[in-house]
């Protein structure tokens, strides 16, 4: 660990990047994730063998990707989610192609262009593929801005070891917002070696050609190359899991709540508690997969559940599914841009414990 | 203890940078910090404000949307915030640039001539760090001493001969506070 320095949750992820070893950065801008192209283009031509390119629009971005994910590359693209919605198409391929990247959205208000503020509203997008296709990605995400390095790091990671994209899902305050980082010094695990990268072949040369493809016309094929795709997310479920758990043992309340939110529900949990109400929270750290374990093992004893989204309700339907009718799961969710205050969170609890009563 | 700022005026007025010295110097006494800008179609001369959390537990949410300490640079920023301030909380304002007074009764507010020290100090730049040095002297979250060092970190070598003024401001904005 370095000295602490007080950084932007998008510079701080930028600079997390290039310590894990990410050298290509494509990008457009959009607000409010500027801050990770506008510092990747100050520090990447520094970085040797670093480039920074900002492309003439998402589409072309995610391309650029793809092809520097084929040759092996670390590579990271960042957006906000009009911008990623723009990225979809790129993103199926690079899944469909079987590599590893990068991508940081700093969710805003939706739907369309929407507003710039903070929102957590394409949850659905990251957790169900988002483009065209059966597929899956590995979606982290972060409440503070120092576990967003870290989070970062461990992106790069996750994508070489599964050969597959890794999501971070931010949001405009997670961005935006400027808290005290420490940078933990960068160190590679033992990951495969990049045979399939595509970096020149010649003969003799004493490998097959790298092919980068994800046409399959024969449908048995497509079909098996699809099984191979989940039998890797089954192992992804078992073994990348993530999430926080406080207070729920005793907890007759338990929030669910990711992210910015989940910051908020941590400030509403502790005053409920000075108000004498047992409430607890489960975050989750990685939104695919989510988190069953721990809602199902409170929903043994809990009263209820609430889940607090920015918003209408999308990860709702997940904690729905975990809890599988045992116990009520409400909801509270703002929306547009707006983020939950604790008095709301606190007013939600007090009003679901009277009720019981 | 927790202590939380909202921190308004207009874009130029260096009211970002009030927050993040404020930040950055709790963050090395030991403190946890978060700074929060608010963020759109900005510009010099349009609203700008910062939220600032400082406390000795993990920060839940960075946004203050009820100020307990609120520090207003101009006139627009008095008219917004007002309403929304927690009611016993504290009011630090630059009359400089504000000819009224916030119209609650339950709010305690210092009015500090920033403008008008900084210019008298020579260097009218310094009407920020005037405040911020209110701030100090009226909240007691961070020393000057603190404040200094975040701002020599902030400058680096290069403005390091625009420190001394910088502290001279504080100063005279801790003593028009006290």
């Amino acid at each position: 660990m370095g000295q602490k320095m007080l950084m932007k949750g998008n510079e701080a992820i930028a600079e997390a990047a290039i310590q894990a070893g990410c050298r290509f950065f494509f990008g457009y801008p959009i607000t409010p994730q500027n801050q990770i192209p506008e510092y990747m283009s100050k520090r990447l031509p520094k970085v040797e063998g670093g480039c920074f390119l900002q492309a003439e629009s998402e589409v072309a971005a995610i391309n650029m990707v793809y092809g520097a994910a084929g040759a092996g590359a670390r590579v990271m693209t960042s957006s906000s989610s009009p911008g990623i919605s723009l990225k979809q198409e790129g993103i199926s391929y690079i899944v469909g192609a079987e590599l590893p990247c990068v991508i940081v959205n700093m969710v805003r208000g939706g739907p369309g262009l929407g507003s710039i503020q903070p929102a957590q509203s394409d949850y659905y997008q990251s957790t169900r593929g988002g483009g065209h296709g059966d597929y899956r990605m590995l979606v982290l995400a972060p409440s503070s801005v120092q576990e967003a390095v870290e989070l970062t790091q461990k992106a790069f990671d996750l994508a070489d070891k599964y050969r597959n994209p890794v999501l971070i899902m931010g949001d405009g305050l997670i961005g935006q917002m400027m808290e005290p980082v420490e940078m933990p010094e960068y160190v590679k695990p033992e990951l495969p070696e990049k045979t399939w990268a595509a970096t020149g072949w010649k003969p003799g040369c004493g490998r097959d050609r790298a092919i980068i493809n994800s046409l399959y016309i024969d449908p048995n094929v497509l079909e098996q190359h699809n099984r191979k795709l989940f039998a890797k997310y089954a192992v992804m479920e078992q073994e990348e899991c993530r999430w926080q758990e406080e207070m729920t043992d005793d907890a007759d309340y338990v929030i669910v709540a990711y992210g910015t939110t989940a910051r908020i529900a941590r400030s509403a949990m502790r005053k409920l508690r000075e108000n004498g109400i047992k409430v607890g929270l489960i975050r989750p750290i990685t939104l695919w997969p989510f988190p069953n374990a721990p809602i199902q093992k409170a929903a043994e004893h809990a009263k209820a559940f609430l889940t607090v989204e920015m918003s209408m309700g999308q990860m709702v339907d997940d904690v729905r599914l975990a809890v599988n009718g045992k116990k009520p799961v409400e909801f509270y969710g703002r929306t547009g841009g707006i983020v939950p205050t604790v008095r709301e969170i606190v007013e939600q609890i007090e009003n679901m414990a009277k009720e019981a009563k | 203890m927790e202590a939380q700022f909202l921190i308004a005026g207009f874009g130029g007025q260096g009211v970002l940078l009030i927050g993040q010295l404020l930040a950055k110097a709790a963050m090395h006494d030991g403190m946890n910090v978060s700074w929060m800008p608010s963020y759109g179609p900005e510009m010099r001369g349009g609203e700008a404000n910062c939220a600032v959390v400082v406390s000795d537990e993990p920060i839940g949410s960075p946004l203050v949307t009820e100020p307990p300490i609120a520090v207003i640079m101009n006139k627009p920023s008095m008219l917004k915030f007002t309403p929304s301030m927690e009611k016993g909380g504290l009011m630090l304002y630059n009359s400089s640039l504000i000819d009224i007074e916030p119209d609650r009764e339950d709010i305690t507010a210092v009015a500090i001539d920033c403008n008008g020290i900084a210019e008298k100090l020579g260097n009218a730049r310094t009407a920020n760090m005037v405040m911020l040095g209110a701030i100090i002297q009226r909240t007691g979250v961070i020393s000057i001493d603190s404040a200094m060092e975040a701002l020599k970190a902030t400058f680096g070598p290069k403005k390091e001969h625009l420190l001394p003024i910088n502290r001279a401001a504080m100063e005279a904005g801790a003593e028009a506070a006290k």
